[in-house]
């Protein structure tokens, strides 16, 4: 359980999910042939590690941060504006690195800082004010950012698709460049989960807990909150930001639409409250359930949507169109919130118990 | 403190006076940054009309927080809400919207925006009693139910009324402006302004002038005294959301008639605009509302004629300052 760093997911069902979900998702190159499934895939690891930093905030701090896909954007555009201002090199890939993650810190810490120095009930519109500018900074910036259209690179040669690492006829699969940058992506997601699992594991955790139970408590109890809010909130920023680095290398592009926008911070919310907060292992419950409805229920959608207009129902084609699936997400975000307010994970763990997890402020 | 006898008036509360110099001054400090004065006064025109506007979409917003401690996030959805639902009224009379007939354009605009603002008030009704209600005094939960429901709005009125952008000329008597001199003042600003200014004026008469309005700003000061005291709290405030929702309904119609068109995105960059404005008045207050509304329109739009790339940054930046100064916002009216 070391790895786990004792906090093992508490419930036969669960495991067996997460167990279901890695292996799948270990497998996914050898099990589900062809490019969708891949992506699919890519994105669940990538939005795992993204949901559970987010949920490092909202679960286990109890402040609501609209400001977690300006990070990701961050690292998504740091290491993509590098690749293509200096070539499909290692070199480009350490330069963005170590450009797009202390700036997101550094943001954060900026965010975290001013925010929490007035009212606190303040972050979450600060927050969600100070991303929308930056999404306007970055569409204005075009020289820098590629404005709307974003940036497309290539990537260093180990990683190309082109490469073959092993050739088919060893093991009956080729072993590419690209099914070694899903593995990159799919090792790095798995290293930030299980470090943020130790992180609030840790002493540290706990003190965040308490702030999240009651901030006036854990004050007098010594706690210094504003630190540890924004100590929170720069390992969110940069776990954040590290995921936007994986997304933009799996996509080799960085957008505003794929990075920044807006729908992408409540695609967020909803697959951390579906999944459960505060749990840490809701992030990859929520993110999995999230992406394969986004990927595979609007196809379902558009056939029943066809159906329900080829019988003449009216509104109903409207409001079953694959483009409306939001609608019926976020109608399952708000009974989730209402009836299971600790998500899947929290379901599982007690059976529907009456413990709600998660601040009363 | 010095005793007063039973006889005495009771003393008046200080004017705190600093925050409405404020946009005057900054009204001033632009004359000679913009150079010459007939593009001054326009601007200055064009801030006030903006935030009128701006004021009317976020007073129910700031109402609604001092009153009952709720962050409503969907607050965005009434705005776009109520812009749709006036073109269900300006489209099938679009002939007398362009016939050049103050009166006849008035006649229909007007029951647009009443429409408009019944629509947007019972959908708060609504809201308040299925989002809001099981989540009083959950800060987390309230920002994300009305989250949801915004997300829901939002995408009920694209499947209503499709994805694409909904025109929304002005009427004709409203296009053009007033030449003064060599100074231009659209005057469908001047309208927007009037309106803003009526909207004020009955909401401070309201709430300094009649015991409804006692009770509001006693609530806001202090709920469990008023409770105590037996008044149904919870009734004031169903009736303090459905006035804000009204009004944000309204504030769309006018919105959208400035923008001349409807799209059901609108709502979020101002969602945004509405939140600095109400953290800078300070959340709760009317009087900080109303200045926070200008100030932004103002830096809006002296900002984007100076450096016009910066429009949305030099919001932000406002708010840093004005926090800095009073960091919760320009009149703290409650002591949460």
């Amino acid at each position: 359980m070391m790895i786990l760093s004792g906090d093992p997911p508490r419930s036969r069902v669960l495991t067996l999910l997460l167990v279901v979900i890695i292996l799948a998702l270990a497998a996914t190159p050898f099990l589900f042939p062809g490019a969708k499934a891949l992506n699919v895939a890519a994105k669940i690891c990538v939005f795992a590690a993204l949901v559970a930093s987010y949920d490092l905030l909202l679960g286990y701090t109890g402040s609501v941060s609209f400001a977690h896909t300006m990070f990701y954007g961050i690292g998504s555009y740091a290491i993509a504006i590098a690749l293509y201002g200096m070539g499909p090199n290692w070199a480009a890939v350490a330069t963005g690195i170590v450009t797009g993650l202390p700036l997101a810190a550094l943001l954060a810490l900026a965010i975290g800082l001013f925010s929490l120095r007035v009212a606190a009930i303040f972050f979450a519109m600060i927050t969600l004010a100070v991303a929308s500018a930056f999404q306007v900074l970055a569409s204005q910036l075009s020289w820098l950012t590629g404005g709307e259209d974003g940036r497309s690179f290539q990537l260093p040669e180990l990683l190309r698709p082109g490469t073959v690492l092993i050739s088919k006829n060893l093991f009956g699969f080729e072993i590419n460049g690209r099914i070694l940058t899903f593995y990159l992506v799919f090792a790095i997601s798995a290293l930030m989960i299980l470090a943020l699992l130790r992180v609030v594991n840790s002493p540290f955790g706990r003190v965040l807990q308490a702030i999240r139970e009651n901030r006036f408590r854990a004050e007098a109890l010594g706690f210094r909150t504003v630190f540890h809010l924004t100590y929170a909130n720069c390992l969110a920023a940069l776990v954040a930001a590290s995921a936007g680095i994986l997304n933009a290398l799996w996509l080799r592009y960085a957008g505003p639409d794929t990075s920044l926008s807006f729908s992408i911070m409540l695609d967020i919310l909803l697959m951390v409250v579906i999944g459960g907060m505060g749990t840490i292992y809701g992030a990859i419950i929520g993110a999995t359930i999230f992406i394969l409805a986004q990927n595979y229920l609007q196809s379902l959608m558009g056939v029943a949507s066809k159906a329900a207009s080829e019988a003449g129902l009216p509104l109903l084609p409207g409001l079953l169109h694959p483009d409306r699936w939001l609608l019926w997400l976020g109608l399952l975000f708000i009974a989730s919130v209402y009836f299971f307010p600790t998500g899947v994970v929290g379901r599982l763990r007690h059976g529907g118990g009456k413990k709600t997890v998660g601040p009363s402020h | 403190m010095t005793d007063l006898a039973a006889t005495d008036p009771l003393p008046k509360p200080k004017r705190d006076l600093a925050p409405v110099l404020l946009p005057i001054a900054l009204a001033l400090l632009m004359i000679p940054l913009i150079g010459s004065t007939s593009s001054w006064l326009t601007l200055t025109a064009a801030s006030l009309a903006m935030g009128m506007m701006i004021f009317i979409m976020a007073s129910g917003l700031t109402l609604v927080f001092g009153l009952m401690d709720v962050l409503n996030f969907g607050h965005g959805a009434f705005i776009a809400v109520g812009a749709y639902v006036a073109t269900l009224v300006l489209a099938p009379f679009a002939a007398s919207i362009q016939a050049d007939s103050l009166w006849m354009n008035l006649a229909v605009l007007a029951p647009a925006a009443l429409l408009s603002m019944a629509v947007s008030g019972a959908l708060g009704l609504v809201v308040e009693r299925v989002l809001i209600l099981p989540v009083y005094g959950q800060h987390l939960k309230q920002i994300l139910m009305t989250t949801g429901g915004l997300i829901v709005a939002e995408q009920t009125l694209y499947a209503l009324w499709g994805p694409q952008i909904i025109p929304m000329p002005l009427p004709a008597s409203l296009r053009g402006s007033f030449i003064l001199g060599d100074v231009a003042i659209a005057k469908y600003r001047v309208l927007a302004m009037l309106i803003g200014l009526a909207v004020f004026i009955a909401i401070q008469l309201v709430l300094n002038r009649t015991k409804l309005g006692l009770l509001i700003r006693a609530g806001v000061e202090n709920r469990e005294m008023v409770e105590a005291l037996g008044y149904r709290i919870r009734r004031l405030f169903l009736g303090v959301f459905m006035t804000g929702s009204a009004l944000a309904g309204l504030g769309g119609v006018m919105w959208a008639l400035y923008r001349e068109q409807v799209h059901a995105s609108m709502s979020d960059d101002l969602t945004v605009l509405i939140f600095i404005v109400v953290i800078i008045g300070g959340l709760g207050s009317i009087g900080g509302c109303f200045i926070g509304a200008i100030l932004v329109a103002m830096v809006a739009n002296y900002g984007g004629f100076l450096v016009p790339k910066l429009a949305l940054v030099s919001n932000i930046l406002l708010m840093v300052a004005i926090l800095m100064w009073r960091p919760r916002g320009l009149y703290a009216v409650t002591s949460r």
